[in-house]
């Protein structure tokens, strides 16, 4: 029987893993330990529902519910400063919890703080869009759809931003190889000669040390040439390089014969 | 009298100069290569540097056009993404015959360190390939070098085209 492999992640894992190693926890504060950030959960929590609200390396870290995420980001905005929204992204957690966590890191300019909100939502859903709050959402949007298949309502050009168009598949996800799927490793081949040039032209080569010494069909050596698909591994016959006499000026003889004369 | 006369009595005789057509054409074609402005990656950086006073590509009669119309070489100069492939092809069906392509970097030869489902793995998957140029970036000499070995091959096939093996490894 061929060998089980679990199909809910083809990511790469490392080949050895130490038995005793022990993953370093960052250590987190309570909210109230910092003033500011108090006071803004405070505000934050009268409108909100928040599942879990903790501090970790000066940042606090907000969970809150996915239907409550523009609510949640405009009252931090308008409300507590975070006039700027600089990442947001998705993380799949589909295998183990079978959703997103999405995330959206903020930035207070003023008071110096920072403040990522989590949300996690069921695969399926859409998720709502912060475009009117901030304009950097547009572009990460498009991504968040591009590369995890997880649907933004009411953004104002939901498409593709880094794969073309016509991609199959959400390259983030877990179950996506690094390799590509069958779709991914034929896509230039079917785009510009169709799917009946796939026998001629091979499957990608995805072994960067592959050297194929004889192969006369795509490589010849100059000085060397032979027929197109020739046999070569007995050997070939050398074919000096030959340069047109005619038109090949000889500079240092001229120089020679001007010294002769002196 | 005069250092520079023409000396008729001397090797060959008479000015008159015989050749082939085909070392004729071939003399024409391999010192005006003129390759298409056309970078991708980061080899595209020494590719500009390639072109400019301090390695000078002009000396070789190799000179940058912006348009594929006027373009007898393609330097593919990095990585070529599965999204682009499409347009890099349609430049290069854009050329005029006769053509020659030359592969230059990692990247472009083989994927180089992109082994990942949105980068062309080689494109010779997509074109024909005359010159792969190794390297990660090579360095402008070296892209001289290949241009010069191009100017090699040129010289060694026939100026007839349809004559050379390339052809078949055109795929379409």
């Amino acid at each position: 029987m061929r060998k089980y492999t679990p199909k809910d992640s083809v990511q790469a894992k490392a080949y050895y893993t130490d038995r005793f190693h022990v993953v370093p926890s960052v250590p987190t504060q309570d909210v109230s330990t910092d003033e500011v950030f108090a006071k803004q959960l405070e505000v934050l929590s009268s409108k909100v529902d928040i599942k879990s609200a903790y501090i970790q390396i000066e940042q606090m870290r907000v969970e809150i519910d996915h239907k409550d995420n523009f609510k949640a980001i405009e009252i931090l905005k308008n409300e507590c400063g975070y006039a700027m929204m600089s990442e947001m992204s998705a993380v799949d957690y589909l295998a183990q919890d079978g959703e997103f966590e999405v995330f959206y890191q903020l930035l207070n300019l003023e008071e110096r703080k920072r403040v990522r909100v989590v949300c996690r939502i069921p695969q399926g859903l859409a998720i709502e869009s912060i475009v009117p709050l901030y304009k950097s959402a547009n572009f990460a949007e498009r991504e968040l759809f591009d590369m995890f298949g997880l649907v933004v309502n009411n953004h104002p050009f939901l498409k593709r931003i880094l794969m073309p168009d016509d991609w199959e598949g959400h390259p983030l996800l877990k179950t996506y190889p690094l390799h590509g799927d069958e779709f991914a490793s034929w896509y230039e081949v079917d785009k510009i000669f169709g799917k009946e040039a796939r026998e001629a032209i091979g499957p990608e080569n995805r072994d960067p040390a592959k050297i194929d010494r004889y192969d006369t069909k795509r490589f010849s050596r100059v000085g060397r040439e032979v027929p197109f698909g020739a046999d070569i591994s007995e050997g070939e016959p050398d074919t000096p390089i030959e340069y047109s006499q005619t038109l090949l000026v000889d500079y240092n003889a001229s120089q020679t014969q001007l010294k002769d004369r002196k | 009298m005069a250092q520079h006369q023409v000396n008729y009595a001397s090797a060959g005789g008479l000015p008159v100069a015989l050749t082939t057509v085909d070392h004729l054409l071939n003399w024409g074609r391999s010192n005006s290569l003129w390759p298409l402005t056309y970078g991708l990656a980061c080899c595209a950086i020494e590719m500009m540097a390639s072109g400019d006073s301090r390695y000078d590509f002009d000396r070789f009669g190799t000179i940058f056009r912006a348009s594929p119309r006027q373009a007898d070489v393609m330097i593919l100069a990095g990585t070529l993404s599965k999204k682009h492939a499409e347009f890099a092809r349609r430049l290069y069906d854009q050329m005029t015959e006769p053509k020659w392509v030359i592969s230059m970097g990692s990247c472009a030869n083989t994927g180089g360190m992109f082994n990942t489902y949105a980068t062309v793995q080689g494109v010779d998957r997509i074109i024909p390939v005359d010159i792969y140029l190794p390297g990660c970036a090579p360095r402008p000499e070296t892209l001289q070098y290949a241009l010069m070995m191009l100017q090699t091959k040129i010289r060694r096939e026939s100026a007839n085209m349809k004559k050379n093996t390339k052809q078949n490894l055109r795929l379409l």
